[in-house]
């Protein structure tokens, strides 16, 4: 191979991207300090009340672009909450909107070269599933009082079973705020690093870097495709942690 | 504990971590095919269906991403 020795490893080391840098200098980074990720973060906001709100202020029966768009997304995230968490839940459906557009706008918006993919990390997609963990259960508690412990007594089950069960109902349920995060920020982060790992292949094959060149172009369409599926399956286990709330007892 | 042989080690477990990606791959093909197979038996139920597709890829891949986790941990935090 053509390649020098950079000393072991790659020039553009992969997780370079994920490195949290204040904006202005580069002093120690406090809870104040405006960061690349507070920047982004602002932008996927100001991206969505774009779109909800100033493209729906002139509304008329034959919809403008922006119109058909936003009202794709309500109309989408509408079924969707009325289907999985029942129609109890369409009360949260605000929260759950603008939790969909979040994670949708941060993870589109991270695909933007040179931008940053504020999901891709786990401290802000722990934060946003601690919420939500946090919600269904005072709401469960709230709406069901101390019934809302039946989740964990599956009663349909033998009356063997059913203190095993309930071991196993409990750990799951309060391993769910964890498997939510760590699923959103581990598949963004670990798409965005394929990326930047193939960057690294064709800064050092010379003209043979046509191929890294055009598989970074193919893994660019398959991330277009984890980041809406990630925003969609993080809603929609929203909406099923939300109907253990809400909803009528199941199992 | 220190040295290249704590390095070592850190290495080889964080590689080993990445076995669990061949179980989160199988649970999400399975997933996917069974999906595929139900749905080319009777097409005009696959599109209800969907959302219990993605909930169910997502608990399986769920999985894979906590080996992921433990190689993270195992680089970054021992």
């Amino acid at each position: 191979m053509a390649t020098e020795e950079h000393g072991g490893g790659l020039q553009i080391h992969p997780m370079d991207q994920f490195i949290v840098k204040p904006l202005f200098g580069d002093g120690p980074i406090e809870w104040y300090t405006p960061t690349n990720v507070t920047l982004w973060m602002a932008i996927a906001i100001l991206a969505m009340t774009a779109l909800l709100v100033l493209s729906t202020r002139r509304r008329a029966i034959v919809p403008s672009r922006g119109q058909s768009v936003a009202e794709l997304f309500y109309g989408f995230i509408h079924k969707m909450v009325e289907d999985v968490a029942g129609h109890e839940g369409l009360k949260f459906f605000p929260y759950i909107m603008t939790l969909f557009m979040f994670v949708f706008l941060s993870n589109i918006l991270g695909l933007i070269p040179m931008s940053f993919t504020t999901t891709s990390h786990i401290a802000v997609t722990a934060v946003l599933a601690l919420l939500v963990f946090l919600t269904v259960t005072l709401v469960g508690f709230y709406r069901k009082g101390i019934g809302f412990l039946a989740m964990f007594w599956v009663s349909s089950a033998p009356l063997v079973l059913r203190p095993i069960l309930a071991v196993i109902e409990l750990i799951s349920y309060f391993v769910r705020p964890l498997s939510h995060s760590i699923r959103l920020g581990g598949n963004l982060m670990a798409g965005h690093a394929v990326i930047k790992v193939f960057a690294g292949f064709a800064g050092a094959m010379g003209i043979a870097s046509v191929v890294p060149i055009a598989a970074i172009v193919a893994i660019y369409g398959l991330e277009l495709l984890v980041a809406s599926v990630q925003a969609y399956v993080f809603t929609i286990l929203t909406c099923v942690y939300l109907r253990d709330a809400v909803g009528d007892a199941h199992h | 504990m220190e040295g290249e042989l704590a390095l070592l080690g850190k290495y080889i477990g964080a590689g080993l971590a990445t076995i669990g990606l061949g179980g989160a791959g199988i649970g999400v093909g399975h997933i996917a095919g069974n999906f595929l197979a139900g749905a080319l038996r009777n097409p005009s139920a696959a599109p209800g269906q969907m959302a219990n597709l993605f909930v169910g890829i997502a608990f399986a891949e769920a999985l894979g991403i906590f080996s992921f986790l433990i190689a993270l941990l195992l680089m970054f935090a021992v």
